[in-house]
């Protein structure tokens, strides 16, 4: 007879690389039953979900533009937990980006694009990091934890981006908390015709590429990962724990300061009060789902922006609430960090 | 006098979810266990109060479905930090993350797009006797205002004195010598995160059903994330902590009044105060922060 047991051992590679597909199909099976309630055909909501967005030019489109955020963000949450630093104020550090988009936007209409356009990117990743400073200087000097710091900053930059909105930004003539618009230069060109892709896809791109050769190819990648594994242990090899936390969390802000600068200036041109979504959060999402590295993170947000993307097609469609993406994009990570455990495991005849 | 009487007043009044939802924070990190589904649970224990006192047409109700959604959600967190031993910052995210997507799905689904806010039955406030003469106004308060304060000494008295708190404590603090002691961990940890859960959702359902008498999609509006602080701030010490939140209340009832006033400061300013506060004092307390020791740490057993 057959006898199987779970041995204590990574698991073979081809198992891990079935964790993502297992994970969405109990993500689908646990949450069909608020399709269900919602008088739905599970099945047909799962076809609007995951393949009617591809059907057409526009949704298909609208996918890349919805993963373009989330594609930023993951990478910038990636960078920072690949050093064991669990940065959960990718969502602050989104509207820092933002606020100094807005900012410098409308001052650069006598620039050309192609200086005022880098100079928004800089001037955002600036900005992003300046947010994620206090909390990793804490960190690296005085060993506070950086959960709650980066966590409540969170919170104090979404209360300033609203002080500026209904102070100083207030729209003058319409009254609406929105900024003045930025200038054309300071726009990120479009990327096809008649579509709202720009180029901060192709920034969020170039951000997973160097992400993934300063993690595999260089020295301080491999510094970062050792801190990652563990920061006593990285000490006593000789690695700066302190240093390698400030830069790795600094640039993580970085990053997340630029998909504040693509949703401004690519998307909505001004700075409005819900310019995320929760994309800094979506980003803990995208990085733990695509298991910190480049591809994988590459591919989750491109699932995320699928599932994001398809809760709108089934909410038309079939009058699901469009929140149902919500719920798959949260179950969908509890799920896969579940199935993680698995990888841990593998099944041996005795 | 009537000025003071009625921010003081008002004082409690802020104070009082936040009250709940930190108090349920310090018996899951006294635990070993951060619970960032805090924010989620306040969530959808609002939206369960309203929506099952909007149907049933009982607040009591409302309020007892609410606790029990906030105990099935402390449930979830020690299936997945616990039972599972994952992560439990990104457990506890993604908790907040499912309750918030559910609560709105749930609301949505139920009431497809009103064109009159719904309304719900909502507790009133407590008629003090006129005895008090001018505090009357301090004691006209909810009833679950009441409750509220009622926790913090009840609090201490659980985690200091009964065996429970003391195996609560220990679990925080080492696990491993808890468990030699004979002490099951997993179970003390489900009961921590289950009655927390149940105070979170309590938070909530005051929201809903006592100050609004409704549900909003900003009711909760990071009220979550402000109880994380207090517990910080409040050095895990149910005491300290209520001490914490009645700071912050009276800031808000300051910043409320001063509004109403028409002072020209940025009402967010007063808002960002209390987050940024706590940021200082971890910073001040710096390495001395005594965090319970096993906090974040998944306990095995070899």
């Amino acid at each position: 007879m057959l006898r199987l047991k779970l041995e204590a051992s990574a698991a073979p590679a081809w198992q891990r690389g079935l964790i993502p597909i297992l994970a969405v199909v109990v993500t689908f099976a646990l949450t069909a039953a608020l399709v269900v309630l919602a008088r739905a055909n599970p099945l047909e909501a799962f076809y609007y979900f995951l393949i009617e967005p591809f059907t057409a030019r526009s949704t298909a489109i609208e996918i890349l533009v919805k993963t373009t955020p989330l594609l930023l963000t993951g990478v910038a949450v990636a960078f920072a937990f690949a050093a064991g630093y669990y940065n959960i104020g990718a969502e602050g550090q989104l509207y820092a980006g933002a606020i100094a988009a807005a900012w410098l936007g409308p001052q650069v209409s006598g620039v050309p694009a192609i200086v005022a356009v880098p100079l928004m990117l800089i001037v955002g990743f600036a900005a992003g990091a300046l947010w994620a400073l206090p909390p990793a200087w804490l960190k690296a000097r005085l060993n506070v934890d950086e959960v709650v710091t980066t966590l409540l900053l969170n919170s104090v930059i979404v209360f300033f981006a609203s002080a500026l909105l209904n102070g100083p930004w207030r729209d003058p003539i319409s009254g609406w908390p929105q900024s003045p618009e930025i200038a054309a230069s300071a726009h990120l060109p479009v990327l096809l015709a008649r579509s709202r892709l720009h180029l901060g896809a192709l920034v969020g791109v170039a951000a997973a590429i160097a992400f993934g050769w300063v993690l595999r190819r260089t020295a301080f990648g491999l510094r970062m990962r050792a801190v990652g594994l563990g920061r006593e242990a990285a000490r006593f090899m000789g690695v700066n724990v302190a240093r390698t936390t400030l830069i790795a969390a600094l640039v993580s802000g970085g990053i997340a300061g630029l998909a504040g600068v693509s949703e401004v200036a690519g998307i909505h041109y001004h700075l409005i009060e819900s310019i995320s979504p929760g994309y800094g959060y979506s980003g803990i999402v995208v990085a733990t789902l695509g298991g910190l590295n480049a591809v994988g993170v590459g591919l989750a947000a491109l699932f995320i922006g699928l599932i994001l993307t398809g809760a709108l097609e089934v909410s038309r469609a079939l009058g699901v609430p469009s929140y149902l993406g919500d719920v798959v994009q949260a179950t969908l990570l509890l799920v896969t960090l579940a199935l993680l455990l698995l990888s841990r495991y593998r099944l041996r005849r005795v | 006098m009537d000025v003071v009487i009625d921010l003081a007043a008002a004082t409690l009044r802020v104070a009082t979810p936040l009250l709940f939802a930190a108090l349920g924070e310090v018996y899951a990190e006294r635990a070993g266990v951060l619970n960032l589904g805090i924010e989620g649970t306040m969530f959808i224990g609002a939206l369960t109060g309203f929506l099952v006192g909007y149907v049933s047409q009982s607040v009591w109700l409302g309020l007892l479905a609410a606790v029990t959604v906030g105990v099935l959600a402390g449930a979830l967190m020690g299936l997945l930090t616990v039972t599972l031993g994952l992560n439990q910052h990104v457990s506890g995210l993604g908790t907040t993350l499912l309750a918030t997507g559910l609560a709105l799905f749930v609301y949505r689904l139920a009431f497809s797009a009103p064109s009159v806010q719904p309304k719900s039955p909502a507790f009133s406030l407590l008629e003090p006797p006129a005895a008090l003469g001018p505090f009357a106004s301090l004691f006209k308060q909810y009833g679950l205002t009441y409750v509220a304060l009622l926790f913090v000494p009840l609090t201490w008295w659980v985690l200091y004195r009964t065996t429970f708190g003391l195996n609560l404590r220990a679990v925080g603090e080492n696990p491993e010598a808890a468990d030699t002691a004979g002490v099951n961990v997993f179970r003390v940890r489900y009961a921590a995160l289950m009655i927390g859960g149940a105070l979170m959702a309590t938070g909530g359902a005051f929201l809903s059903l006592a100050q609004l008498g409704t549900f909003t999609f900003g009711i909760v509006a990071g009220r979550g994330w402000i109880a994380i602080a207090l517990v910080i701030f409040g050095s895990w010490h149910p005491l300290k902590v209520f001490g914490g939140a009645l700071l912050f209340g009276a800031l808000s009832a300051l910043q409320l009044r001063l509004q109403a006033e028409g002072v020209a400061i940025p009402y967010q300013a007063l808002l960002a105060l209390p987050y940024l506060v706590t940021i200082l004092a971890l910073a001040v307390a710096g390495r001395n922060t005594s965090y319970p020791a096993a906090l974040l740490k998944p306990y095995r057993r070899e």
